[in-house]
C-alpha cells in the first residue's frame, strides 16, 4: 500500500481530514482458459453472424432492420454493411439488457417497465406491467439524492413555481440568472477554490471547454481509459494528443521527458503548454487516480493538470470533497477541477473550478457561455440544496451521514465480493465496482437472471471495454441499506455458482482482518 | 528485415545448389550452363520451389513497399535533457482577461426571464429571450413539471442505456414523432449537443458535407468532430451550391469506385439564427435528387414558428417531410424547455441510439423537463392559431423597425429574431460593438430589454457582423412593440449621430 505523507494543516486544526491510506488498485488477471473460451465464444458468434447475413442476403431469412426509402435506393448507402455487423449479429442478441425503461425515481428501489420481444430482440413492446421494487445497482446515485421526498424538494418546487423550467437564452445574453451566480459561488466554496462556473451538460463541459484552454501547438497527455467526452474535447481542440498507460506514472514521466526534450513534432519548437488529463475515478475500472504522484510530476515538468471528477466528487473523501480531500491535497494545486452534478448531486450539468483567472477566461471564451442555453432553474436549486446538505450548512448532519454510509457500503460490498471469489477491479474506496464476466454469453445470462431475482444491474461489453473483458458494474449508493446489500450478495453468490463466474484464484480473503464487522466502519 | 530475408534466401539457394550438385553431374570448373540450370529446376523437389518462390515474392514486396524512417533517436545526454527541462517555460494556462472585456460582465437577471424581466435591477419588457410562444410562464407547464418532480425527483442518474430511460422520455419521443409526422424521434439532454452529435454519427472521415456559410456554431462543431471534407457555399445561394455539386460530380467520374462509398450531405438551417432568413427548401430538395445528396435540416429557430401548425419550414413550403433525411431542433426556444431532438425515418434515427455521442455517453434529460416539453407540445397542438398570431406580430415588428436612422434591419418579415446592424460601420469591430452596446443600455434604461448577438470572434469561421438581436414573442402587445421601435429609433438618433 502506498502511504501518502502529505498532511494537510487546515484552519480548523482537527484530525477529521486525515489523509487516507490509498489502497492498491487490483486488476487481477483471469486464468488462461477464460481468455481462450472468450475468444472462442466471439469466434463462434461471428461465424454464425456471417451465416445469418448470408441467409438474409439470399432471402431465406426475413430482414428485420429498417430499410432505405425506395426513392433513395440509388444513393450512396448511409451505413457500411460491416459497421453494422456487430450491431446486427452480436448486440441485438443481448439488447434487452440495456435501455430498460423505468417509471419511478432512480432511488435504491425502482420500478422497471416490463417489455417483451416477439422477434428475438428486433422490436420490443411494453406489456403494461411493471416489475416493482427492483433493487437498483446501476444508477449513479452515490449519495442518494435521487429522491422524491416532498420536504427535501420544497425549495426546488418553489423555484419551479417561480421561474418555470426553461431559460430561453444563453449565459452571455439574457440567460444569466442570479441563481446561477449563487450556484457558482457555492460550488467554489464547497471545493475550496477561488471560483467556479457551471454548465448545462457534463459531457459538453469537457467537449466545449478543453478547446478553449488548449489549441494548436499544445500537448495533451491523456490517460488510456479516459471518457469519450475528454477524448472529444481533446480532438476538437487541435492539440497533439499522446496517450499514456492507465495510471502508470513511469509511462507518464517518460512521455513528459521525451516531449519536452524533443518539442513539437517535425518543427521541434517548444510546446506552448502541456496538459495532463486524468479522471478521479474511472467509470469502467473503478480505479483511483494517483494524485500525489501526478502533482509531483506536474510540478517538476511545469505541466498543467485537468482533473475530471465526474464520479469522485461527493463520493470519495471524508466529507465528500473528492479525490483532493481523499489524498489530503490542497485543491488549489490542481489547475482545472472539473466535475458533474449528475452523479452525486442527483441533478444534471457540470462545472469547472479553479483560479479566478481561469474561470474569468472561461466566462468570456467558453463555447457554452456564448452559444448554449443556460441551466434550468429547478435543476440549479437541486444542486444548491444537495451541496448545502453535504456541507452541513442546512443545519442537519444528513450530508455527513450519507458520505459515511457510502464509504461503509463500498468497503462492505467490495470485500464480500472478493471473499466470494469474483474478480473485482479497482480501488477499495471507489463506489464503482466492476465484476468481470469475460464471456459474452455470460453477460446476457447474468443480467437477465439478476432481473428475475428483482435486482437491476448494468453490464458492459465491447466497445466500452476491451473485447475480452466484459463486465457487470455495480454502483454503490448511500441509500442502500445493509439488508439490500446482503440480498444482492446472496443472489450474486448463488448466481455466481450457477453461471460459474467466480474466476478469482484468491478464494478466501487474503486480509483476514476483514472478517471483523467493525472494520467496515471508517476510522475517524 | 530485408537483410534477414535476403540472407535466408541465399542460404536456401546454397542448400538447393548443393542438392543439385549431388544429383546433377557438373562440368569441370563448376560452371552453370543454362541447360543444366533448367534441368536442376525441373528436378528440384516441389516444396523447395514453392519456398523459393515465396521468398522471392517477399523480397519484391519489401523492395517496393514504403520505407518508414525511424524516429530520430535523441542522442542527448541526461544532463542536456535536464537542462532542457529546466529551461522550458510554458505559457500561462489562460491569458489574462482585462476587467472591461465586453463578454466578462454578464447582465444579471433576477427572477424569471419571462415577458417582464428584471435586468440589472430594472424591470423591462423582454425583447431578447427566445420565448417565442410565451410558454416559459405557462401555468399548465409549471404544474406538469411539479407533478413530475413529485414522482421522479430531479435527476436521472444515468445515461439512456443504464436505467436512464424513463417513460416520460419514451412518451416525449413518441409525441414529437407524431407531431412532426415522422416515424421516430430521439431526444438529447442539451440543445447544443443535438446537431453536434448527430452529424458525426453519419458523416465520417472521407465523406463530403456541403454547408451554408451562415451555419450556426453547433453545426460547425459537429462538422469538426466528424472529420469530413466540408465545402461551404454562399449563404442561400443555390447556384453556388450547384456549382460545388457539379465539381464534385466531375471528381466522382474520375474515380467511380471511391465515389460509390463516399457519402454526401447538405446541412442547412430552416431559419438561420445568424442571418435571420429562411433556406430555399424546395430547390434544395430538387438538388438532392439530382445529385444524390442527403439533407440534414436544423430547425431550432423554425420549430414552433413557421408553418400552419408550427411544424417548421417543411410545412411552410409544403415539402414532404420524408424528403428530408434528418430534422434536428432544440427544445429551448419555442418549447421553453431544455434539450433537443432529432426526428426522421427509423432507418436514419435509430442509428443515433448507438452512435450519437451526446446520447450514449451522457445522462438523459431530467424527467421534469421532459414533462414540461410534453405539456408545451400539448398546448401547441390544442391552439394552432398561436402560430398565425406570432407570424403577424413578426411582420408588424419588422415593419416598425424599418427606416431606423443608422441601423438596418436584417431578416425576413416572418422571422421572430431579427438583427439590427449598423448601416455605416466605424471600421473596427470593437467600436461597433461599443456603439451597439450603448444603444442596448439606452433601451434598458427605458425598460426595453435587448441584447447584443454574441459570438466567439476567434472561433467562428465566417464571423457575422456585430448586431443587436430583437426577438418577437406572442406575449408582446402592439403598444409594447411600438414603444420598443420608438425607443430604438431615439437611441439610434442620439448615439449614432
Amino acid at each position: 500500500c502506498l502511504l501518502n505523507c502529505i498532511v494537510q494543516k487546515n484552519d480548523k486544526g482537527d484530525c477529521f481530514h486525515q489523509p487516507r491510506v490509498r489502497g492498491e488498485d487490483s486488476f487481477e488477471e483471469a486464468p488462461m482458459y477464460v481468455a481462450v473460451l472468450t475468444y472462442m465464444n466471439y469466434g463462434i458468434v461471428i461465424l454464425f453472424g456471417y451465416f445469418r447475413d448470408f441467409l438474409r442476403a439470399v432471402g431465406l431469412e426475413k430482414c428485420h432492420q429498417a430499410q432505405e426509402r425506395e426513392e433513395q435506393r440509388n444513393f450512396v448507402p448511409l451505413y457500411q454493411d460491416f459497421e453494422n455487423f456487430y450491431k446486427r449479429n452480436l448486440y441485438t442478441r443481448v439488447r434487452d439488457n440495456w435501455n430498460r425503461p423505468i417509471c419511478s425515481f432512480p432511488g435504491p428501489f425502482f420500478d422497471i417497465m416490463e417489455r417483451v420481444s416477439d422477434d428475438y430482440n428486433w422490436t420490443f413492446r411494453l406489456t403494461g406491467r411493471t416489475i416493482e421494487n427492483v433493487i437498483n445497482m446501476g444508477s449513479y446515485n452515490y449519495l442518494g439524492f435521487a429522491e422524491n421526498n416532498v420536504d427535501f424538494l420544497k425549495t426546488v418546487a418553489e423555484e419551479t413555481r417561480q421561474y418555470g423550467v426553461g431559460v430561453c437564452s444563453t449565459r452571455q445574453e439574457l440567460g444569466n440568472l442570479s441563481i446561477h451566480e449563487k450556484l457558482e459561488r457555492l460550488v467554489a466554496e464547497f471545493l475550496g477554490v477561488e471560483s467556479a462556473m457551471a454548465f448545462g451538460m457534463g459531457f459538453a463541459t469537457n467537449s466545449m471547454n478543453i478547446p478553449a484552454l488548449v489549441g494548436k501547438g499544445c500537448l495533451i497527455l491523456s490517460d488510456e481509459l479516459n471518457h469519450t467526452s475528454l477524448i472529444l474535447g481533446a480532438r476538437l481542440s487541435g492539440a497533439t494528443i499522446r496517450v499514456f498507460k492507465h495510471n502508470n506514472m513511469q509511462s507518464l514521466e517518460k512521455m513528459l521527458k521525451e516531449s519536452i526534450c524533443s518539442g513539437q513534432p517535425r518543427t521541434h519548437r517548444a510546446w506552448k503548454k502541456i496538459l495532463i488529463m486524468v479522471e478521479g475515478i474511472h467509470s469502467m475500472e473503478g480505479s483511483l487516480v494517483r494524485l500525489p504522484e501526478i502533482l509531483a510530476l506536474k510540478k517538476k515538468y511545469k505541466a498543467y493538470l485537468y482533473l475530471d471528477e465526474a464520479h469522485s466528487i461527493g463520493a470519495v473523501g471524508p466529507t465528500g470533497r473528492g479525490v483532493t480531500e481523499h489524498f489530503g491535497v490542497d485543491p488549489n494545486e490542481v489547475d482545472v477541477l472539473m466535475g458533474t452534478f449528475t452523479k452525486s448531486f442527483g441533478a444534471a450539468g457540470g462545472y469547472i473550478a479553479g483560479k479566478k483567472e481561469l474561470v474569468d477566461y472561461l466566462r468570456s471564451h467558453s463555447h457554452s457561455a456564448v452559444y448554449a442555453t443556460a441551466m434550468s432553474p429547478p435543476v440549479v436549486e437541486q444542486i444548491i440544496r444537495a451541496i448545502k446538505c453535504i456541507m452541513g450548512v442546512d443545519g442537519t448532519t444528513e450530508g455527513q451521514r450519507r458520505v459515511r454510509q457510502l464509504a461503509e457500503n463500498t468497503r462492505y460490498l467490495r470485500s464480500r465480493l472478493k471473499k466470494m471469489g469474483f474478480i473485482i477491479y479497482g480501488n477499495q474506496d471507489s463506489p464503482v465496482v466492476p465484476l468481470l464476466l469475460y464471456l459474452p454469453g455470460k453477460v446476457g445470462a447474468f443480467s437477465r437472471a439478476m432481473l428475475k431475482r428483482k435486482i437491476g444491474i448494468v453490464v458492459v461489453g465491447f466497445p466500452a471495454t476491451p473485447i475480452t473483458e466484459a463486465r457487470a458494474r455495480f454502483c454503490v449508493s448511500a441509500a442502500h441499506t445493509r439488508e439490500m446489500l446482503d440480498k444482492v450478495l446472496q443472489s450474486l453468490d448463488e448466481l455466481g455458482d450457477d453461471i460459474k463466474v467466480k474466476f478469482s484464484r484468491h478464494r478466501s480473503s487474503y486480509r483476514p482482518e476483514l472478517y471483523d464487522e467493525t472494520d467496515f466502519e471508517l476510522d475517524s | 528485415m530485408l537483410k534477414t530475408v535476403v540472407l535466408h534466401n541465399v542460404l536456401m539457394e546454397t542448400v538447393i545448389r548443393r542438392r543439385r550438385s549431388d544429383s546433377v553431374k557438373m562440368a569441370a570448373g563448376q560452371q552453370w550452363v543454362l541447360v543444366e540450370m533448367v534441368q536442376a529446376f525441373y528436378e528440384a523437389p516441389a516444396y523447395h520451389l514453392i519456398l523459393e518462390g515465396i521468398l522471392i515474392l517477399w523480397i519484391i514486396r519489401l523492395l517496393f513497399s514504403k520505407t518508414y524512417k525511424l524516429q530520430e533517436r535523441s542522442d542527448l545526454t541526461e544532463k542536456e535533457k535536464e537542462e532542457l527541462i529546466e529551461e522550458w517555460q510554458p505559457e500561462p494556462l489562460v491569458p489574462l482577461v482585462p476587467k472591461d472585456h465586453p463578454s466578462l460582465n454578464y447582465d444579471v437577471v433576477t427572477g424569471p426571464p419571462s415577458h417582464r424581466i428584471i435586468v440589472n435591477g430594472k424591470e423591462c419588457i423582454n425583447f431578447a429571450s427566445f420565448n417565442f410562444l410565451g410558454l416559459l410562464d405557462s401555468e399548465r407547464v409549471k404544474l406538469k413539471a411539479l407533478s413530475s418532480l413529485k414522482k421522479y425527483g430531479v435527476g436521472t442518474c444515468g445515461p439512456r442505456g443504464f436505467y436512464g430511460t424513463f417513460d416520460v422520455h419514451l412518451e416525449l419521443e413518441e409525441r414529437l414523432a407524431k407531431f412532426m409526422r415522422t416515424e421516430e424521434a430521439i431526444i438529447y439532454s442539451y440543445g447544443f449537443a443535438t446537431i453536434a452529435s448527430a452529424i458525426p454519427a453519419y458523416s465520417k472521415r472521407g465523406d463530403i458535407v456541403f454547408v451554408d456559410e451562415a451555419a450556426c456554431f453547433s453545426i460547425q462543431k459537429g462538422l469538426q468532430a466528424s472529420r469530413s471534407f466540408v465545402k461551404y457555399f454562399k449563404h442561400n445561394d443555390m447556384e453556388d451550391l450547384e456549382r460545388l455539386l457539379k465539381e464534385q460530380e466531375i471528381e466522382d467520374q474520375k474515380n467511380p469506385r471511391k465515389a460509390r462509398v463516399i457519402r454526401r450531405f447538405i446541412v442547412v438551417e430552416g431559419l438561420y439564427i445568424n442571418a435571420a432568413d429562411i433556406c430555399p427548401l424546395p430547390e434544395l430538395v430538387k438538388l438532392k435528387y439530382k445529385y444524390k445528396v442527403r439533407i440534414f435540416l436544423e430547425e431550432s429557430m423554425s420549430f414552433g414558428v413557421l408553418g400552419e401548425y408550427g411544424r417548421g419550414v417543411t410545412e411552410h413550403f409544403g415539402v414532404n417531410i420524408d424528403d428530408i433525411d434528418l430534422i434536428s431542433a432544440n427544445m429551448e426556444n419555442a418549447l421553453a424547455s431544455i434539450g433537443g431532438f432529432c426526428c426522421g425515418r427509423s432507418f436514419v434515427i435509430d442509428h443515433q441510439r448507438l452512435s450519437g455521442q451526446g446520447y450514449c455517453f451522457s445522462a438523459s434529460l431530467p424527467p421534469m423537463l421532459a414533462s414540461a416539453a410534453i405539456e408545451a407540445l400539448n398546448i401547441m397542438e390544442e391552439d394552432p392559431g398561436i402560430f398565425r398570431v406570432l407570424q403577424d406580430k413578426c411582420k408588424h415588428m419588422h415593419k416598425a423597425l424599418q427606416g431606423t436612422p443608422g441601423l438596418k434591419t436584417v431578416g425576413e418579415p416572418l422571422t421572430p429574431a431579427l438583427h439590427l446592424l449598423l448601416e455605416n460601420s466605424t471600421g473596427s469591430r470593437t467600436n461597433d460593438l461599443k456603439l451597439l452596446r450603448a444603444i442596448v443600455d439606452y433601451s434598458l434604461d427605458r425598460q426595453i430589454a435587448l441584447t447584443l448577438a454574441r459570438y466567439l470572434d476567434k472561433e467562428e469561421r465566417f464571423l457575422p457582423p456585430p448586431s443587436i438581436r430583437v426577438v418577437v414573442t406572442v406575449e408582446q402587445t402592439q403598444e409594447e412593440m411600438e414603444k420598443a421601435a420608438q425607443c430604438i429609433r431615439e437611441a439610434a438618433v442620439k448615439i449614432l449621430k
